[in-house]
């Protein structure tokens, strides 16, 4: 028994030495490790034996099983190595080649720029709200104190509905400004309110590269007691920062809007020059008391501002047709 | 309203430059649009010519001697118009001035002329820069002092002041003066209105009737008697030309040149031709018509204020006068009209005649009746200085609409409330003080106003304080925080559904576009046709109506786009449509639009070489409902741009909230798109949003037990629709997932068949299950299939 365990291990041995590959060291598995293999034979031989024999021997057929397991694995691992290393070789890439695309499309500029600015004050505690793109004389005119005739109603070149009501007038129209919402948010709403609009808009004007008869407008309004124009320009200096960086200035100068009053224009410092980004004001008492809010008792400010304007300004684009042309290699860009 | 800064300089002296100007005047309101800045001569000053002698080797030149303040020069000088005596602009060796010949800047160089040596110029309006004239040289007034630089006698600055509707005032020198002396300290200077008043009582010579007095609250006329008719004096045409107006004769020159300086417009008419020499102020009869100056006939209505004479129309009122009155080389005696009318009747009939003028773009801003009593005396004093006439004695002053004074109170509280600064009434009184206003009583914190007349802007107390901060400039307001409550959060569900569809269908890959709104009726018929609300007044024949679909504009953007492309376009739109409904706003609502088409993959090295279709669609729109917690149904269906077998309805519960298929080949041809396919689809938002549950997401534990996964292949009739075997083996017991792999038809299928292989996957919650128990299952859910729909094991 001694002599045959002897001899097994060296002939065990030497055969994986000479094992070269997965295949062969499956094998030599089989050869000596297996169900029917010679390690197991020589177990199975054990029975045979008396038990002091049995005993000496079984505790050196299990050493020897346990060396060859133990050859075994070490090989194993020498072999697994070195193939994955050749596999591996075999299986280089160019990695210089481009990857495979992954389709991630964008938002039409004026969508950034209108959540750029709609993000600006909902931090600062303004709600969202959309107002109905077809207006009412009533809504887009007349409570915001542009009576019928009234000469500021040439400030806004009005495209009508071609529809005449009882009284022979056309009372319908594309609205020229994102105003209405004033008083259609202020007329399901009490004070304290600040709200901003984002909306297109539409006006009877011929197209060149600083005009379109459709475009978007952020409006926005804050009433409740106590309102100033102070809070105006802190609030309005504020918005500039957050959308245009936190040195930026700004300048106010008086205009005229007939909803407001007094009523401003702000311009920011861009590039040494002033340019006008917004109208605003403190609003007006008439439009105060058609939003229901008894003047004397609240104030309030509104703002209106031009998404193509800013949005061009931000961008440096030359020409505002870009934007509804939707050329993608214009869209792409943003 | 251009504003020549000499003219101003006349009713307010002011040391500012005309760009500092410009900016305090921008600032308090009144813009500065554009300036113009006329001089910069440099080396050219005022001479006198003491000689004029012939050029020895030449005709046609003359040698003059000009005394230029610093000493005496004869130079060579070619114009006609040179002699002694004059006090002309001249130009030393250096100067720089436009070339007279080749119109360029040049610096003028000595040179020798025909043998004698020049070393200056005499020069003309056209080397100065001033005009194109260039026959003689330029003729200075004789009160220039010699050696004064050009640019003191000459030199000016035009500032044209975009103005607002709200000031009317600002229309004329007088009015800018005002601003001009409130922003600098200084003080107006107004022009004389006294004139000698020599001939007969004007109520002998003329009679005004005012039968509309809604419409004309005032009526103002003026006799001058005997006048000569000729060009008005050059002090006069050069003002008026600086400020953009042609001379034409002093009478006419007179009107217009007062109505700049008071912002009042005035009418002259011919006085022998007024029929029984009186003015009747009355409405247009029906069928009336009137030859204005400008030669046309125009047809009026009872709307359209006239002034008439005895017998005819003689002017549109406010808006321009009549042919047949006109001043004319013949005329002698002029009436002078200066009036108050109704400026929304002159705006609309302005508008309604489509002629717009300077008076009627005054008069319809509002002016104030107050006005033209001191416009009337003005031009009057001028005709008679300018025009050699007699004014009759008076004026005949019609004023049914006289309204009393306004008074405003206005109190500091105010003003600190609105503004955010801490103000009384006496930081107030000295601004409004200096823009006109009369101030009657002051108290503490109250004061009571009387605006100026030609203020009609002035009407409550806001208007006042706005005088305030306009003129103090708005940087003396500090800026401040919000101090009051947030308001209370209102959710917007509508506004959320389009931002998170915006954020996934870009994160899809989707290119956001937006379209116009306004489409014509060969956009309309994309949606099966219809009638959008039309635009009255629309810019262009594809802007006629609102839009009733998406499609249009994305068909549009496709095409545009698709030479430009040589990868997949796939867009999107979140735009409305504009449902109309009688005697109410439309129904804007709002619409998701996706197209996509071109080649799935862009171009690359492993790209494969399939189009984007129909079940590109569809995987988004499921892919976006699945976000949205929603599963859809999509069954055939009809659409008037789309694929007849290649369409379907998206169906949330039992309501349609879209459509999806591919674009009708016809379509593709109509837009001429290149690739013969574009897979679309289109939800309507409020359905999508009416049919989304509720967030009542509850965790569940992962399944433990580990599931079983079988592949069916199993043959069934080839109309049979997949959704509905895939629903069986759903409902099919310890189903727990089931993905169709494949659809298989062609070789070894009969041709009315196909054949589907389905993944299933089982899944038992309580335990693992066995090969045989999920044979078991798989064996049931194959009896199912063959019972319910013939289907078949594939071999």
């Amino acid at each position: 028994m001694q002599e045959q365990l002897t001899h097994l291990r060296a002939e065990a041995l030497a055969a994986l030495e000479k094992v070269s590959n997965a295949k062969e060291l499956e094998e030599w598995r089989i050869a000596y490790l297996g169900r029917k293999g010679q390690m197991t034979q020589v177990l199975r031989g054990l029975g045979a034996l008396s038990p002091e024999d049995r005993r000496a021997a079984g505790a050196q057929s299990n050493e020897l099983k346990a060396l060859l397991e133990q050859r075994f694995a070490e090989r194993e691992a020498a072999l697994q190595a070195g193939s994955a290393e050749a596999i591996a070789a075999s299986e280089a890439i160019d990695v210089t080649l481009p990857g495979r695309p992954v389709q991630i499309g964008r938002l039409h500029p004026i969508t950034q720029v209108i959540r750029e600015i709609t993000g600006a004050f909902t931090a600062m505690g303004f709600q969202v709200v959309e107002g109905p793109e077809v207006e009412w004389d009533y809504y887009n005119f007349e409570t915001l104190n542009i009576p019928k005739g009234h000469p500021a109603r040439d400030m806004w070149d009005t495209m009508w509905i071609d529809q005449k009501n009882k009284d022979g007038e056309r009372p319908l129209l594309l609205r020229t400004h994102t105003s209405p919402m004033q008083i259609r948010y202020m007329e399901r709403h009490k004070p304290p309110v600040r709200v901003v609009v984002p909306g297109k808009v539409y006006r009877y004007e011929a197209t060149d590269a600083t005009h379109e008869w459709h475009f978007h407008q952020i409006e926005g309004l804050v009433v409740d007691k106590g309102v100033s124009f102070a809070q105006l320009k802190g609030t309005l200096e504020e918005f500039a920062k957050r959308l245009f960086g936190i040195e930026r200035k700004v300048r106010f100068r008086c205009d005229y809007f007939p909803f407001v009053e007094p009523g401003a224009e702000m311009a920011i410092d861009w590039q040494g020059r002033w340019l006008e980004i917004l109208g605003a004001g403190m609003v007006h008492p008439v439009v105060l008391k058609n939003m229901g809010c008894d003047p004397q008792v609240y104030s309030g400010f509104a703002f209106g501002m031009g998404v193509e304007r800013i949005a061009m300004l931000k961008y440096g684009i030359d020409d505002i047709r870009h934007f509804y042309t939707n050329d993608l290699r214009f869209l792409k860009q943003f | 309203m251009k504003a020549p800064l000499s003219w101003l300089k006349w009713y307010v002296p002011f040391e500012l430059d005309p760009h500092t100007l410009g900016h305090r005047m921008t600032l308090a309101g009144v813009e500065a649009d554009k300036i113009e800045v006329r001089g910069g001569w440099d080396g050219v000053v005022v001479g006198l010519v003491k000689a004029v002698n012939p050029h020895p080797n030449a005709d046609r030149l003359r040698l003059a001697t000009v005394d230029y303040g610093a000493g005496e020069m004869t130079v060579v000088c070619g114009a006609p118009n040179v002699a002694a005596g004059q006090k002309i602009a001249f130009a030393r060796a250096g100067a720089k001035l436009i070339d007279g010949h080749t119109g360029k800047p040049a610096v003028l160089k000595p040179a020798k002329i025909r043998g004698v040596e020049s070393q200056g110029m005499v020069c003309s309006e056209k080397e100065l820069g001033l005009s194109q004239e260039h026959e003689g040289i330029l003729v200075l007034p004789s009160e220039a002092a010699i050696g004064t630089p050009l640019d003191a006698v000459l030199g000016d600055a035009v500032i044209d002041f975009a103005v607002t509707a709200n000031r009317p005032d600002c229309l004329s020198m007088l009015g800018l003066a005002h601003e001009v002396a409130a922003l600098t300290g200084g003080k107006v200077r107004e022009p004389t209105l006294r004139y000698p008043e020599t001939g007969e009582a004007i109520q002998k010579k003329t009679r005004v009737e005012i039968l509309d007095a809604d419409l004309c609250p005032r009526y103002i006329a003026g006799l001058a008697t005997g006048v000569k008719i000729g060009p008005s004096p050059k002090w006069m045409q050069d003002r008026l030309t600086a400020a953009g107006m042609r001379p034409i004769n002093n009478i006419v020159d007179i009107t217009n040149y007062v109505m700049l300086e008071f912002g009042q417009p005035l009418h002259a008419f011919d006085y022998d031709l007024l029929t029984e020499h009186r003015i009747v102020v009355r409405r247009a009869k029906a069928g009336e018509t009137i030859t204005t100056i400008d030669g046309q006939e125009r047809k009026l209505t009872p709307s359209i204020l006239l002034i008439a004479d005895a017998a005819r129309p003689v002017a549109l009122a406010g808006v321009m006068g009549g042919a047949r009155s006109e001043v004319s080389e013949r005329t002698t005696n002029v009436l002078l009209e200066s009036a108050a009318f109704n400026n929304i009747n002159i705006r609309r009939t302005s508008r309604d005649i489509g002629l717009r003028s300077e008076a009627s773009s005054r008069f319809e801003k509002g002016l104030s009746a107050e006005l033209p009593i001191y416009a009337a005396r003005r031009a009057m004093q001028l005709f008679v200085e300018l025009c050699g006439g007699t004014a009759a004695q008076g004026l005949v002053d019609v004023y049914p609409g006289k309204a009393p004074q306004r008074r405003v109170r206005v109190t500091g509280h105010r003003a600190s409330a609105l503004l955010g600064v801490r103000l009384t009434s006496s930081d107030l009184t000295p601004v409004l003080r200096s823009l006109g206003c009369d101030i009657h009583h002051a108290s503490d914190d109250a004061l009571e106003v009387t605006p100026p007349y030609w203020r009609m802007d002035l009407n409550i107390e806001d208007d006042l304080v706005e005088e305030y901060v306009r003129i103090k400039g708005f940087d003396s307001i500090p800026t401040a925080k919000l101090s009051g409550a947030v308001p209370a959060f209102e959710p917007s569900p509508l506004l959320a559904l389009k931002e998170s569809l915006r954020d996934l269908l870009a994160g899809a890959g989707l290119q956001e576009v937006i379209t116009y709104s306004l489409t014509n009726q060969a956009g309309q018929a994309l949606s099966g046709g219809g009638n959008g609300l039309r635009i009255l007044n629309p810019l262009a024949s594809d802007q006629e109506e609102l839009r009733l679909n998406l499609r249009h504009g994305l068909l549009k953007t496709l095409a545009i786009n698709q030479r430009n492309q040589e990868n997949g376009v796939r867009l999107f739109e979140l735009g409305r449509i504009y449902i109309p409904r009688s005697e109410e706003l439309p129904d804007e609502r709002e619409i998701l639009g996706v197209l996509l088409s071109g080649p799935r993959d862009d171009l690359h090295w492993r790209r494969t070489e399939e189009s984007l279709d129909f079940f590109d669609a569809k995987g988004l729109i499921e892919s976006l409902l699945a976000e949205l917690l929603l599963k859809g149904t999509f069954d055939p269906t009809k659409d008037a741009v789309l694929h007849p077998g290649k369409t379907a309805a998206i169906t949330l519960g039992k309501t349609q909230v879209g459509v999806v298929g591919e674009v009708h080949p016809k379509f593709a041809r109509a837009f001429d798109l290149l690739e013969r396919s574009a897979a679309y689809f289109e939800i309507d938002l409020q359905a999508l949003l009416e049919a989304m549950p509720k967030d009542e997401r509850r965790y569940q534990a992962v399944g433990r037990f580990p599931s079983v996964l079988r592949d069916l292949a199993i043959v069934v009739d080839r109309a049979l629709p997949a959704e509905q075997v895939a629903a069986l083996i759903r409902s099919g017991e310890m189903v727990a997932g089931v993905t169709p792999f494949d659809v298989y038809t062609g070789k070894n299928i009969a041709p009315d068949k196909k054949s589907l292989a389905y993944r299933v996957v089982f899944q038992s919650p309580s335990k693992t299950l066995t090969t045989e128990e999920a044979d078991g299952l798989q064996e049931r859910l194959l009896s199912r299939l063959a019972k319910e729909f013939g289907a078949t094991l594939r071999g």
